[in-house]
């Protein structure tokens, strides 16, 4: 199949704004880190929304009903498609 | 048990009248509380992540049916990515409970869901217990039951535990399939179609498959790399009894195998003839990303499992806990609001216990003193004295803080269930940074101004063991109520109408030595690595009262059990120390000793003996200070003239630097000892205490000479 959509770019989930919502698309930084957050929901497709992003420390961002404080360097493993609001 | 599934291990012999029911669930659900109901037996009912680290075990009555009942650790998969998630598994794989009561939270169902999905992978029937419906109604969240049981096939049984309603139920349910264990036909998660020809593979591989049958074509175009036998028997492996397959599942092993679990992992290679693992693995290398389309999987499974049984709320409804959450977590405000929090807690504790605990010592001690010289007035003079200044002075040093304590922990047990603990842990977050660790490491620390020795114990909560070390080095800088008590004691003698000031003084010193120290050990020990921080927020909710109370129990018990022992024995070998050989306390062994010292001592301006000694025997318990001086200043005069004594013995810069000591000094003996426990280390706890020494000391030494000279 060819790719019929423009694929919007992979953004990192610690560059998303309070409020901006995202599908989870891939995680980066090896296995035991990974199947901690996949146990967690972070499964590709899940919608997460991010809940608070200051910008520097932790963020939290909602995700499968739950809400999840993540440091930064572990948001910015998590990469994310972003859904138009 | 007649569901029982034997693939060769041992089976446990079981009474068929005394069934066991294992309660699991994911933190933050409540299972405690459902265990508490249950059983009615005390236990701590954690609200942030992998809190409950023990097992704990109870017993049921019903009908003449003895159950008994076991609790485990709170874990969020069957993965071993923690101690927890190991200790549940293999519980549930070794043990083989009749029937696991799994325990949810209604409001972030989906999520609490996955560790039902790993764990319908497992022969044991399950029954699921819905519980927090009403948080969930509150934010809007509504779930069937009967739907949800539908469609998973197992019962499902809707509950409150924090009320007790639906606990009796759930057991019924529970019971009722135990007797049945032929209706246990529930429905199983799958592995994605793409993954199932290796799954396949790899459970042929480990249950002794002759090597060359492999007449799977599909496998083989799967796996290029995996060698095709020439024809012919490999010696030892034709049968099924050649090497000792774990007692897991084989299904089991061969799925956690391919979701990478370390353990089983490490398990199976030394379980397998080398050419053999050496084909699991190839196979392993070549879906190395499996993990992920597994976990996606059952999150999938997941999905249609709850479609048709859950409503959610309108979009932009704003919840309860979204509003407190923007104060609570915001940088800013949500520092603002820890400190004031913090602030209240203090004010509290000192204010409603100071009162009580004089009350306390003087009343209690001097009713104990009375009881004392009737019963042992036939007594000779020394039995009475070891009574009375050993034992009784004993006592009276852990009274005078026990009502700190209570209050402490009450207001820190409503807090941790209320769920704003985990808040103040993500708003500490960016400070904890800088020391290498995470917000985790502050939950632990904030326990230690109880007591050192939960402070310790808690740092459980954090993964990697690099943070924890670090987490449990700092602990004992955090003062403990006990050192609490001894500022209290001895800061209005001392420093008169500054007291309060100089108190919180001292407990900011000790923090910003806990920074510095926390820096600098990450810099140079751990050169700056970086531990992750993932941590779970539970909604907010009413607090419960039994669990608060539970809470307060168990932490005041273990203390008193502690006291019990370690405090009543250092009073009464204080005493003895100090009356020995019998020729006056000024020719004690206690005397001879602290005057040993006495030269280092007066670097910090301590020239009487009697503080040195003090100081000694806080190693004991840090409240032994104020016990050792009311012994060798022991003037009949009670607690209060006891300061004002020790006071005049000084000079102010050193009494300055007495304080500093004190709140810096090695940890107590129960904490060393803990320490010891939880790292298995002696050259770290060796390391700790030396630490502490060095910093006491010169941070005492430091403050003498240069408050000697303003």
């Amino acid at each position: 199949m060819e790719a019929i959509k423009i694929v919007e770019k992979l953004q990192p989930l610690s560059s998303l704004p309070s409020g901006q919502r995202g599908l989870v698309h891939s995680l980066d930084g090896g296995r035991a880190f990974g199947s901690r957050l996949a146990n967690l929901g972070f499964t590709a497709g899940a919608e997460v929304t991010v809940v608070q992003n200051y910008g520097r420390g932790p963020m939290l961002v909602s995700l499968r009903g739950t809400l999840v404080a993540l440091g930064r360097a572990e948001a910015q493993k998590v990469f994310v498609q972003v859904v138009p609001s | 048990m007649t569901h029982s599934h034997d693939p060769g291990g041992p089976s446990i012999p079981k009474d068929p009248n005394s069934l066991t029911v294992a309660l699991i669930g994911q933190p933050n659900v409540g299972k405690s509380t459902v265990f508490n109901m249950l059983t009615g037996l005390s236990q701590h009912v954690g609200n942030w992540p992998g809190k409950t680290v023990e097992q704990k075990t109870g017993v049921y009555r019903h009908n003449g049916l003895t159950v008994n009942v076991v609790d485990l650790p709170g874990t969020y998969s069957l993965t071993a990515n923690s101690e927890e998630e190991r200790i549940a598994r293999d519980y549930l794989i070794r043990e083989r409970p009749d029937v696991v009561v799994a325990v949810v939270n209604a409001s972030a169902l989906e999520r609490n869901l996955y560790l039902l999905a790993e764990l319908l992978c497992l022969p044991q029937p399950v029954v699921l217990g819905l519980n927090m419906t009403d948080v969930a109604e509150q934010h809007g969240v509504r779930v069937e039951p009967h739907v949800l049981a539908a469609a998973l096939g197992l019962p499902v049984v809707p509950l409150v535990a924090a009320k007790n309603q639906g606990v009796k139920e759930l057991m019924d349910a529970a019971l009722k399939l135990a007797a049945n264990p032929d209706s246990w036909a529930p429905n199983c998660p799958t592995i994605r179609p793409e993954h199932a020809p290796v799954l396949a593979a790899i459970r042929e591989l480990i249950t002794g498959q002759p090597l060359q049958a492999q007449p799977d074509a599909d496998l083989r175009q799967l796996s290029p790399a995996l060698p095709v036998e020439p024809g012919g028997t490999e010696p030892g492996l034709a049968s099924e009894s050649a090497w000792h397959l774990p007692q897991y599942p084989p299904d089991w092993i061969a799925l956690k195998l391919l979701e990478g679990d370390a353990e089983i992992t490490a398990l199976m290679q030394k379980a397998l003839p080398e050419e053999r693992w050496e084909r699991v693995h190839q196979l392993l290398m070549q879906h190395e990303d499996a993990y992920l389309d597994i976990a996606g999987g059952r999150y999938e499974w997941i999905g249609r499992m709850v479609r048709a049984a859950v409503t959610r709320p309108r979009a932009g409804v704003i919840s309860l806990t979204e509003r407190v959450d923007r104060l609570a977590t915001h940088p800013l405000g949500g520092l603002a609001l820890l400190l004031a929090i913090f602030g209240l807690i203090f004010w509290l504790t000192y204010t409603l216990a100071t009162p009580l605990a004089n009350w306390l010592s003087t009343q209690v001690l001097a009713a104990l003193d009375a009881i004392a010289g009737i019963t042992l007035a036939w007594a000779p003079a020394w039995l009475f004295s070891l009574v009375s200044d050993g034992l009784i002075h004993g006592v009276g040093t852990v009274l005078a803080f026990l009502p700190i304590l209570i209050i402490f922990f009450a207001m820190l047990g409503i807090l941790e269930d209320v769920g704003y603990l985990a808040r103040a842990a993500y708003v500490m977050d960016r400070f904890m940074h800088l020391m290498g660790l995470h917000g985790k490491s502050f939950l632990p620390l904030f326990l230690g101004f109880g007591c050192n020795v939960p402070a310790v114990l808690g740092s459980r909560i954090i993964e990697e063991r690099r943070a924890r070390l670090l987490t449990i080095l700092l602990a004992p800088l955090v003062p403990c109520t006990a050192r609490l008590a001894v500022v209290a004691f001895l800061a209005p003698a001392f420093f008169g109408a500054q007291a309060t000031l100089v108190s919180w003084g001292l407990v900011a010193v000790n923090l910003l030595v806990l920074a510095a120290v926390g820096i600098v050990v990450n810099r140079l020990a751990f050169r700056g690595e970086h531990t992750a921080f993932i941590m779970e927020l539970p909604l907010y909710h009413v607090p419960n009262g039994r669990t608060v109370g539970l809470y307060v129990w168990n932490n005041t018990l273990s203390f008193i059990r502690k006291a019990g022992t370690l405090i009543l024995i250092a009073s009464v070998a204080v005493w003895a120390l100090s009356t020995l050989p019998g020729r006056g306390i000024e020719q004690s062994v206690l005397a001879v000793l602290g005057r040993w010292l006495e030269p280092f001592g007066r670097l910090m301006g301590l020239s009487d003996w009697r503080m040195i000694v003090a100081l000694l025997t806080s190693f004991f318990a840090k409240e032994n200070t104020i016990a050792t001086l009311g012994v060798l200043y022991g003037t009949g005069e009670g607690i209060t003239g006891l300061a004002e004594l020790v006071a005049t013995a000084l000079v102010p810069a050193a009494r300055w630097a007495f304080m500093v000591v004190v709140m810096l000094f090695i940890p107590c003996l129960a904490t060393t000892a803990t320490i010891k426990q939880e790292t298995g280390s002696w050259r770290w706890t060796l390391a700790t205490i030396a630490l502490l020494l060095g910093l006491s000391l010169g941070a005492g030494i430091a403050v003498y000479q240069v408050g000697r000279l303003l």
